[in-house]
């Protein structure tokens, strides 16, 4: 197989991807970040506790989080289809990734959101701070960098299990693996695509942590790490220099 | 009567010694009963607290005395299991409702009461002016006045050059600085302040223990402290309170409690040691308190008398002109013999105990001669 017929296969299979990928994500966050504070909230001590609120989005979660991914696709074809009018496609196939993001994504944000100082929640209240004050003002800020990382552990797991997209012909990089560099020996085509999802997820994940980090680094007790300092340090001197211009 | 927020010059222990102000915090039968497991713990057990308004209220124990519980009972952040809390007037029992929830009414009156903590509590993504500017948002006062008022706070802490800093880059006293002005944002009367010293060392706890009277002396901040260390009590209360096991075991003014035969917190508060020296001789714990300890009295008693006094052990602070402590002397010569010398002690309106073996029953005698 020549560059040539490769490329336009891949540049689709990116896009694919891209979107399928984007899509569940949002999707996941927008979901997830109410729930799993929902679930530090209702449990037992917490600030609006229901322990059978607690219990049921709990048990979801859980149901949620051990179902293999292929099989959660194939069960939700009837919701996919209520939703999108289709089983098969890329479009299709977001349903499933985000409901599978969902349970993955929120608990993670309970884990980041617990670790809020309870002294934190307690000072607002303290001031007369209403519960969604606290969450609006304290345990969604604090708890940001830790929500970052998290975001961007979603974004890998959702890329990973995009792989299985395929199946329901949701196309992407997984989908060109398995076909081209499996099915047909194109052993090429399949280290280019290992090669491509391996640099993403590196950028990704560099992204994700230096976004974490900055905004960690003013919370932090020993200021921003050296290489950070370094970075701002040409910021600062660069915007010398335009406003010197 | 004096107004809540105009400066009270010259309040000094002595002035809020015979004040009898309005309670501004009252609890009644406050008890708290945790239970977890099927196992009751009494955190609180009937304490009745009367805080007058203006003065600084300690509550000292040991920790798992209650002291915790009780100051977060005061503005609700624990429901008490029974009992009532009234501040400022109002009675916040009454408006907390069943449920573990604050209603509109209950946050209300918590934004009029300040509160500082042990560890700061400060929101670490925001800078030492928007922590400080929380409470106002809360209360929804506008932009522009939030951060003038955030700054004049700031410039009354002395912290006016920090307000861009993010509280990591400052130092464990100028975080409680940032706490104090932080809860003072909301304009409050009250300010609780839940071991707010603990976490510091002894110099940068002398400047906070400074502040929180200067604001009290200032503003008529009424100031209500728990602690477990004798020294805040000693440095800036008018009254205070000992607890153990959740009960208030000892209650008044320092004045009060010096005056109470036996009292633990003035033991602990005005430590005086000293074996006597010799079999006979008297040895006596002279307390220093109120209006009448203006005068010289030793030097006074040993020219009257010709005796030699020694002085074993004192812990006496001056504070507005008086005298108030205590000192331990030893006089030459058994009971029997220092009779006289002792009752002019006591016309001069001190309190004697005479300290030794013999226990307190020669003591009653002296007092019965004395009354004489």
């Amino acid at each position: 197989m020549t560059w040539s017929e490769m490329q336009p296969l891949l540049s689709q299979a990116c896009t694919d991807t891209l979107t399928m990928v984007v899509w569940s994500t949002l999707i996941a966050v927008a979901v997830g970040l109410p729930l799993g504070v929902l679930l530090v909230l209702t449990d037992r001590g917490g600030l609006v506790q229901n322990v059978v609120v607690n219990k049921v989005i709990g048990q979801i979660v859980n149901v949620g989080r051990s179902m293999p991914f292929i099989i959660l696709m194939v069960a939700l074809m009837t919701f996919t289809r209520w939703v999108t009018g289709t089983t098969i496609g890329t479009t299709a196939a977001i349903v499933p990734l985000a409901i599978g993001g969902i349970p993955f994504f929120a608990r993670l944000v309970e884990t980041a959101v617990r670790e809020v100082d309870n002294g934190l929640v307690e000072a607002v209240q303290s001031m007369g701070g209403s519960t969604w004050t606290i969450v609006r003002k304290v345990l969604v800020p604090e708890a940001l960098p830790s929500l970052i990382a998290s975001t961007t552990t979603t974004i890998i797991a959702l890329i990973g299990y995009s792989a299985m997209a395929g199946t329901v012909g949701g196309g992407g990089l997984g989908d060109l693996a398995v076909r081209y560099g499996y099915q047909r020996f194109e052993t090429q085509m399949m280290w280019i695509t290992v090669a491509i999802l391996a640099v993403a997820i590196s950028l990704i994940q560099f992204a994700g942590d230096f976004a974490a980090r900055s905004l960690h680094s003013r919370g932090a007790r020993s200021g921003p790490a050296p290489r950070l300092r370094l970075l701002k340090a040409k910021e600062s001197a660069a915007a010398d220099v335009s406003k010197a211009a | 009567m004096p107004k809540p927020h105009a400066p009270v010059p010259g309040h000094t222990h002595a002035r809020a010694l015979d004040s009898d102000g309005n309670p501004v915090i009252t609890t009644s039968g406050l008890t708290k009963v945790y239970r977890s497991r099927g196992r009751e713990v009494t955190a609180l057990d009937g304490v009745d607290l009367h805080v007058r308004e203006g003065e600084v209220y300690g509550v000292i124990g040991q920790s798992g005395a209650g002291k915790s519980s009780l100051i977060r009972c005061v503005n609700l952040l624990e429901r008490p299991t029974s009992g009532t809390v009234t501040v400022a007037g109002q009675d916040l029992t009454a408006l907390a409702g069943r449920g573990p929830r604050a209603g509109r009414e209950l946050r209300q009156a918590r934004s009029r009461v300040g509160m500082v903590f042990q560890h700061f509590n400060l929101l670490s993504t925001r800078t030492v002016q928007d922590n400080v500017e929380l409470p106002l948002e809360i209360l929804g006062t506008s932009g522009k006045e939030r951060s003038r008022r955030a700054l004049e706070l700031l410039d009354l802490v002395g912290l006016a050059d920090k307000a861009k800093a993010f509280p990591a880059q400052l130092s464990g006293g100028q975080k409680q600085r940032v706490g104090i002005a932080r809860a003072l944002a909301g304009d409050p009367k009250v300010l609780l302040s839940d071991e707010a010293t603990s976490a510091l060392d002894p110099e940068t706890t002398r400047s906070i223990l400074q502040l929180l009277r200067d604001l009290n002396r200032q503003l008529g901040l009424t100031v209500l402290l728990i602690t477990h260390e004798m020294d805040v009590v000693k440095s800036i209360c008018d009254s205070a309170a000992l607890m153990e096991r959740g009960r208030i075991v000892e209650h008044g003014t320092v004045s009060e409690l010096l005056a109470t035969p036996g009292s633990e917190l003035a033991a602990a508060l005005f430590p005086v040691s000293g074996e006597r020296t010799g079999d006979d001789r008297t040895v006596l714990d002279v307390t220093f308190h109120g209006e009448a300890a203006t005068q010289p009295v030793i030097s006074q008693l040993a020219r009257t008398y010709n005796v030699d006094i020694s002085i074993l052990g004192a812990a006496i602070d001056t504070v507005g002109g008086l005298q108030i402590g205590r000192m331990r002397i030893e006089l030459p010569g058994r009971y029997e013999d220092n009779v006289v010398p002792i009752g002019f002690l006591r016309e001069r309106g001190l309190q004697i105990d005479v300290v030794g073996d013999e226990g307190r029953g020669p003591e009653s005698v002296l007092v019965k001669e004395g009354a004489k």
